[in-house]
C-alpha cells in the first residue's frame, strides 16, 4: 500500500495526535540544532563552545529560549503594531507547515493502526511546500517594513529579494526531480527512489537545489539580511523576547525544513542507504525514522559546515550567482533531461540517445569555447586600457628631486 | 606611455621590482578546487586539539609582564615609597588618579623624606592600564602587578583607596608611621643602603 493510501484510513485523533508530535519533533530538534551548531561551529574554530549548562552544554538552547522569553519585548513607537505582531506569527506557522507533507517513516504500528508518520499526502505536496516557503517571506517583509525603521527595512528587502530569487532556481532544480518520479507527491517521489536516489541520477538538479537552499534559508555563505556589519540585525533589528525567539525558531525550522525536503526529493526520503534495506522492517519499521532524520542532520552538518567555512557574498555576486547561473543552468538541464526521458518513453534507439547526448557535448564545448575567447579578448583590451593614459588631467611626477639624487 | 608615468627608480636609486610595477588585479578568483580546499581546512580543525581555557576553574598565569592592578611598594624597613608629587596623576591619559601628598611630621613619619602620599586613589573605571603612571614614578613607589580580576558590581568599588593598593608588609618591615632608619636621610632610602628596620623604628613584623 502506498503511503497516501494507510494516511486515507487514519481517524481524526491519530491526525491529531501526529500534529501534535510532528510539531514537538520539529522544536526539539530546532533546540538540538541551535547546540549543535554551536559545537560543531566552535570546533571549527578551535574552540569548545557552550558546555556549561547541563552535560556538553545541551541545555544551552534551552535556557537561551527562557532567557528571551523574560527579556522586555518592546514595541518600537513607530511601528505598525498589529502587523508588527503578526510578522513573526507568520514567518513560524509557515515553516511548520511544511513539514506535514514530509514523509518520515514507511508504514508503522501507530497505537494499533497501520499507517505511515506523514500528516496528510498531496498530490502536489512539493508544489505545497513551495508556496508555503512563498508565503514565508511575508513574514520577513513584513517584519522589515512594520518596525518603522531604516535598517529593517533594508534587511527585509534584501531578505525578501534574495528568498525569492533562489526560489526560482529551487523550483526549476524540482522540475527534473518531477519529469523523472512522474509525480508530485511526496511519498511518491520517495518510493520512486527504491533503486536509485535522484541526488546521483539528477546530480546536476541535486547540486542547483542545495546550493538554492541555503540561500532561501538566509543562510551562510548567504545571510546578507543578516550582515551585521551592513544592516545590524536585519529584518529583525527592532524584534525582542518572544517575537524573536520566533524568528530565531523559524529560522531553524526552516533550515530543518528545506533539509527535510532535500532528503525526501534526492536522497530516497526515509529508506535505508543502499545495501541496508533490511533495517528497514526493524522497530515493525519504526527504525526508518531514524534513517530520515540522519539523513537530515547530514544536510543540517553540511549548513555548519558551510557557515564555518565561507565568508559572505556580495550581494550583488550573490544576485548576481542566482540569476545569471544558476536559473540558465537549471534550465538548460530541464531541456536535457526532458528531452532524454521523452526518448526514453518512447523506447527510441540508443543511436538517438546517443546522438542527443554528443550533440548537447557538442554545444557545450562550442558555447564555452566562445565565452573563453571572449574572456580573453576584453582581458587584452582592458589591458591595454591599463596601460594608456587615462582620459582624465593628472599632476605631473614630481622626479627632479630623484634625479639630482641620481647624479 | 606608461613607463614615463611610472618612475623607474624610487628616491635612493633602488630599481623597483616589475612584480611592484605590475598592475594588482583582484578579480582573478582562485580555482574551485583551491576554493574547495577551505571545507577540508575547516574539517581537519574539528578534530584538532581545543584552545579553550576553562577560565573560572582554570587559570593561565599571565605574561610576565602583564599591566594589571597597580601596587604602591614600600622600603624594606615598611616606609613607603610613595612621596606624594602626584606626577603619576599629571602623566595620566585617563585622568584615572587622584593624590594628596602632606608633609610629614615628626612621630608621624610615613616615608623617607619630607612628604608623603596622603590620599591615593586610582580609579578602575578609568584607568587603561598604559602603564605610564610607572613610567612618571620617581621612586619607584608605583608598580603593576599581574592581578586581572577587576571587576565589580559597584562605582565605588572600583574606586581603589591607598589601603587597597599599598603592598604587604613582608617580614622585617615596620608598620608606618614610624621615624627613619637612625643616622640616615631619604638619600640613603634611594640608594638602597637601608636593608631591614632597627628596633628603635617599633616593633617588625616576623614571619
Amino acid at each position: 500500500m502506498t503511503n497516501a493510501e494507510l494516511i486515507s484510513q487514519d481517524p481524526g485523533w491519530i491526525i491529531a495526535l501526529k500534529g501534535v508530535i510532528i510539531f514537538a519533533a520539529c522544536v526539539l530538534l530546532t533546540i538540538m540544532s541551535v547546540w549543535g551548531e554551536r559545537r560543531i561551529v566552535a570546533r571549527m574554530q578551535q574552540r569548545s563552545g557552550p558546555n556549561r549548562v547541563g552535560k556538553f552544554g545541551l541545555l544551552q538552547a534551552l535556557v537561551d529560549g527562557v532567557k528571551l522569553a523574560l527579556k522586555e519585548d518592546l514595541i518600537p513607537k513607530a511601528a505598525d503594531r498589529i502587523i508588527f505582531v503578526l510578522a513573526p506569527i507568520i514567518s513560524t506557522t509557515t515553516c511548520f507547515m511544511a513539514f506535514a507533507v514530509i514523509p518520515l517513516t514507511g508504514e508503522v504500528n501507530f497505537f494499533g493502526y497501520t499507517t505511515a508518520m506523514q500528516l496528510t499526502d498531496l498530490s502536489v505536496g512539493v508544489l505545497y511546500v513551495l508556496a508555503i516557503a512563498s508565503v514565508g517571506v511575508y513574514g520577513i517583509v513584513l517584519a522589515g517594513w512594520s518596525s518603522g525603521s531604516t535598517y529593517p527595512l533594508l534587511g527585509g528587502l534584501r531578505s525578501s529579494a534574495q528568498v525569492i530569487s533562489y526560489e526560482v532556481a529551487m523550483g526549476l532544480s524540482l522540475v527534473a526531480v518531477f519529469i523523472y518520479s512522474g509525480s508530485m507527491s511526496t511519498s511518491e517521489i520517495v518510493a520512486a527512489q527504491d533503486r536509485w536516489w535522484y541526488a546521483v541520477v539528477l546530480f546536476p538538479s541535486f547540486i542547483i537545489y542545495a546550493i538554492s537552499m541555503v540561500g532561501e534559508t538566509n543562510r551562510a555563505p548567504f545571510d546578507l539580511a543578516e550582515a551585521e556589519g551592513e544592516l545590524v540585525g536585519g529584518f529583525h533589528t527592532e524584534y525582542s523576547s518572544l517575537k524573536f525567539a520566533l524568528f530565531f525558531l523559524s529560522e531553524y525550522v526552516n533550515i530543518i525544513a528545506v533539509s527535510a525536503l532535500a532528503t525526501t526529493l534526492f536522497l530516497g526520503g526515509y529508506r535505508a542507504l543502499p545495501g541496508l534495506g533490511f533495517t528497514e522492517q526493524w522497530l515493525g519499521g519504526w527504525f526508518t525514522l531514524v534513517w530520515f532524520f540522519v539523513k537530515v542532520l547530514a544536510f543540517f552538518f553540511i549548513f555548519v559546515w558551510l557557515r564555518g567555512t565561507l565568508p559572505r557574498l556580495r550581494y550583488d555576486q550573490f544576485m548576481k550567482f542566482g540569476w545569471k547561473v544558476l536559473i540558465p543552468f537549471s534550465l538548460v538541464w530541464i531541456m536535457i533531461v526532458s528531452t532524454l526521458r521523452v526518448l526514453s518513453q518512447r523506447e527510441s534507439s540508443n543511436f538517438l540517445v546517443v546522438a542527443f547526448i554528443f550533440s548537447v557535448a557538442l554545444i557545450y564545448i562550442a558555447v564555452t569555447t566562445l565565452i573563453d575567447r571572449a574572456k580573453v579578448k576584453t582581458a587584452i583590451e582592458s589591458n591595454i586600457t591599463n596601460y594608456s593614459e587615462p582620459d582624465f588631467p593628472i599632476p605631473e611626477i614630481p622626479n627632479s628631486r630623484a634625479e639630482q639624487l641620481n647624479g | 606611455m606608461a613607463d614615463e608615468l611610472m618612475p623607474r627608480s624610487d628616491e635612493f636609486g633602488l630599481a623597483k621590482s616589475d612584480a611592484a610595477k605590475a598592475p594588482i588585479t583582484n578579480h582573478e578568483s582562485a580555482s574551485l578546487g583551491k576554493q574547495l580546499l577551505g571545507f577540508w581546512v575547516t574539517f581537519k580543525t574539528m578534530f584538532k586539539k581545543v584552545n579553550t581555557v576553562q577560565y573560572p576553574e582554570v587559570k593561565e598565569p599571565t605574561a610576565e609582564r602583564f599591566h594589571g592592578r597597580h601596587q604602591l611598594n614600600r622600603h624594606p624597613d615598611g616606609l613607603e615609597k610613595c612621596i606624594g608629587c602626584e606626577l603619576c596623576a599629571w602623566a595620566c591619559p585617563a585622568d584615572a588618579i587622584y593624590v594628596e601628598g602632606a608633609d610629614n611630621k615628626e612621630g608621624e613619619q610615613f616615608s623617607p623624606g619630607e612628604r608623603y602620599g596622603k590620599v591615593y586613589q586610582i580609579n578602575y573605571l578609568r584607568c587603561i592600564f598604559c602603564g605610564l603612571c610607572i613610567e612618571a614614578c620617581p621612586t619607584r613607589a608605583l608598580t603593576m602587578t599581574n592581578e586581572y580580576e577587576l571587576a565589580d558590581d559597584t562605582r565605588a568599588k572600583l574606586i581603589f583607596e591607598k589601603d587597597d593598593l599599598l603592598g604587604p608588609l613582608r617580614a622585617g618591615m615596620v608598620p608606618p608611621p614610624h621615624p627613619m632608619y637612625p643616622n640616615t636621610d631619604d638619600g640613603n632610602y634611594y640608594r638602597g643602603e637601608v636593608t631591614g628596620s632597627h628596633p628603635s623604628q617599633g616593633i617588625a613584623k616576623n614571619d
